[in-house]
């Protein structure tokens, strides 16, 4: 029998489920640009075609400071607090 | 003084439990069948059991053995197993025979090793123990090596111990499978063998840092895990390191887990990036690292395993893993492993880590972010310095694509290249100056078209001013985002070049950290 000692650092990693998907749209929907080349082009697009597809609703932008970081704590917060559904662009 | 005895419960050859202390006084001897000292003294302490008021217990270290003894002495005395050799590791036994003499409570009194005939004398003596004819024992005969004292042994014998260091969890791989598929298996490697880290291993890995096991290194990224040392020893001996090669992993560890390198960007970044490491100061020399003929290959245990031990810890804690939060369009080889040390005495340009602040004495590790390289400067035919300078920079117009300005890079001038730069007294700044000169282009040269798209947008060029578009621009954003170390073989006129991430606050930043210095 060999023993070894595990290199992980044993913590049971946490599982979190997707959000639930929504069947329709209305209220604030968020556009959040991690501000990779062209992800504006993309969501000026998308902010277009969803205003002119749904009329009712509000666009709001977002945009992470840098793409080579997660987005800070506290535009996670506003965008969680000020919206009922976000699209982001990953634009890779 | 008198030091008090650890407790101790053993069984004999008839599977009784005897225990210590006794209540008694008691002779307490350490024994090994194939050790011929003991073999003389057994009869002496098979005498001494038939004492009244004093306890002999006899340990031996191998089962087996004992039955030998038990059988050509026809002892009297209970022969207790200590296969484990934890009595004789808790006691600190490291030579046999060993005899204790210890009160009823337990305190030792007097302890003797190998047999000097006349200290044995006087002891059986002060036991009022009489009968034996000592003129006809040798007067003198060495201790054996205590099993326990084996460094193979002793080894396990320290991390089974009660104050063992180690609080890893541990893994039993059953016998029938073989560890280092199982390895494979459980995804801790990187897609090549690793060296299994048994208790013993990480051990003696932890005997190269005077730091604590428990304390915690850094919090890896991206699933922002706790390292402990033990943890990074345990990487580091599945990487194939030496215990001396542990301050540097520790470094680097340290280097990379900063909000300076962000190696949650550098891990998840499609561009493939990695941590490059380059180690300056006297601890190359000592753990043999290599600077020289092929410095940047393989061949080199430190260069290999120190470099492999921080993707490891990355892999193993922070859980930076292909198709998982490591999310590399191609990948790169340096995902295994990169790792160098600078050769500094082979110019007379300041190092690496004094440009970067430290001492010349002062060992470092510095981490850069690197999406490709080595890329070979090739030129053989520039003789001054300028033109030398020049080939770089043209070189390195290329970088990630020559239509972009870009940050970081290192660039590894070889011997011969460094020589050229002597004969024109060419500073770092000179080079770096060079470097931005030759690669300046008018902005509107940056611009997509219809040859390549890539570049400035062409509606946000729409948008800038003639001067704007007129502009002459280096590649690099910052003569100091060119590092240059030097390393290589002395034949040769190819220096290397590394490219960077994005750097700056909005990406990476290269951190340095000084190596603990463990002599």
């Amino acid at each position: 029998m060999t023993t070894i000692l595990d290199p992980t650092d044993e913590r049971v990693p946490v599982r979190r489920s997707l959000a639930g998907r929504r069947s329709d749209l209305n209220g604030v929907i968020g556009l959040l640009d991690i501000t990779k080349p062209r992800g504006d082009v993309l969501l000026d697009q998308l902010d277009l075609r969803l205003s002119e597809r749904f009329p009712g609703i509000t666009v709001r932008r977002y945009a992470k400071p840098t793409f080579t970081k997660p987005a800070p704590e506290v535009l996670r917060q506003t965008i969680k607090n000020e919206v009922k559904a976000v699209i982001e662009a990953l634009a890779d | 003084m008198s030091v008090v005895l650890r407790s101790f419960s053993l069984s004999d050859s008839q599977g009784r439990k005897i225990s210590f202390p006794t209540g008694n006084n008691a002779v307490i001897a350490f024994i090994k069948e194939d050790c011929p000292t003991c073999d003389l003294v057994v009869p002496l302490l098979d005498r001494l059991w038939s004492v009244p008021d004093i306890d002999v217990l006899l340990v031996g270290q191998e089962a087996k053995g004992n039955q030998i003894l038990i059988e050509r002495h026809q002892l009297h005395t209970p022969l207790l197993d200590d296969t484990a050799l934890k009595v004789s590791f808790i006691w600190d036994i490291e030579a046999v025979p060993t005899l204790i003499l210890a009160d009823a409570e337990g305190y030792e009194k007097k302890r003797l090793i190998g047999f000097v005939r006349e200290e044995w004398q006087y002891l059986f003596a002060d036991l009022s123990c009489s009968g034996i004819d000592w003129e006809r024992l040798p007067s003198l005969r060495p201790a054996c090596g205590s099993k326990s004292a084996d460094p193979l042994i002793a080894d396990r014998l320290r991390a089974e111990a009660e104050n063992s260091p180690l609080r890893a969890r541990r893994i039993e791989i059953a016998p029938a499978d073989d560890e280092f598929e199982f390895m494979f298996d459980q995804g801790f490697t990187d897609g090549l063998p690793v060296v299994p880290p048994t208790p013993e291993r990480v051990i003696r890995m932890l005997e190269g840092t005077r730091r604590n096991p428990q304390e915690i290194v850094a919090v890896v990224p991206p699933n922002m895990a706790p390292a402990t040392v033990e943890k990074v020893a345990i990487n580091a001996v599945m990487a194939g390191c030496k215990p001396a090669y542990l301050p540097v992993v520790l470094a680097a560890v340290e280097a990379v887990c900063t909000d300076a390198f962000n190696a949650h960007g550098v891990m998840a970044t499609t561009m493939g990036a990695s941590p490059l490491l380059v180690v300056n100061g006297p601890i190359r020399e000592r753990i043999g690292m290599n600077m020289k003929l092929g410095a940047l290959g393989q061949g080199n245990r430190a260069n290999a395993s120190i470099g492999r031990a921080l993707r490891l810890v990355l892999r193993n804690i922070g859980v930076a893993r292909p198709g998982g939060t490591e999310r590399s369009t191609l990948g790169n080889p340096m995902k295994f492993t990169m790792c160098f040390a600078e050769w500094e005495e082979r110019s007379n340009w300041e190092p690496l880590h004094v440009e970067r602040g430290f001492k010349w004495n002062d060992s470092v590790v510095t981490a850069f972010p690197a999406t490709s390289g080595p890329q070979l400067i090739v030129d053989q035919k520039s003789r001054t310095a300028q033109q030398l300078a020049g080939s770089m920079g043209l070189v390195m117009q290329g970088i990630h694509h020559p239509r972009i300005q870009t940050m970081d890079c290192v660039l590894v001038v070889c011997p011969e290249h460094v020589d050229t730069f002597a004969a024109g007294s060419y500073t770092k700044s000179d080079l770096r100056r060079c470097v931005q000169e030759v690669t300046k282009i008018p902005q509107q040269e940056r611009v997509g078209d219809k040859k390549t798209g890539e570049g400035i947008d062409a509606q946000k060029a729409a948008k800038m001013s003639a001067d704007e578009l007129a502009l002459r621009v280096p590649k690099f954003l910052a003569e100091t985002m060119i590092h240059i170390v030097v390393a290589g073989a002395e034949a040769g006129k190819f220096s290397g070049l590394f490219h960077g991430w994005v750097g700056g606050e909005v990406g990476s930043i290269p951190v340095s950290r000084k190596i603990e210095e463990v002599t």
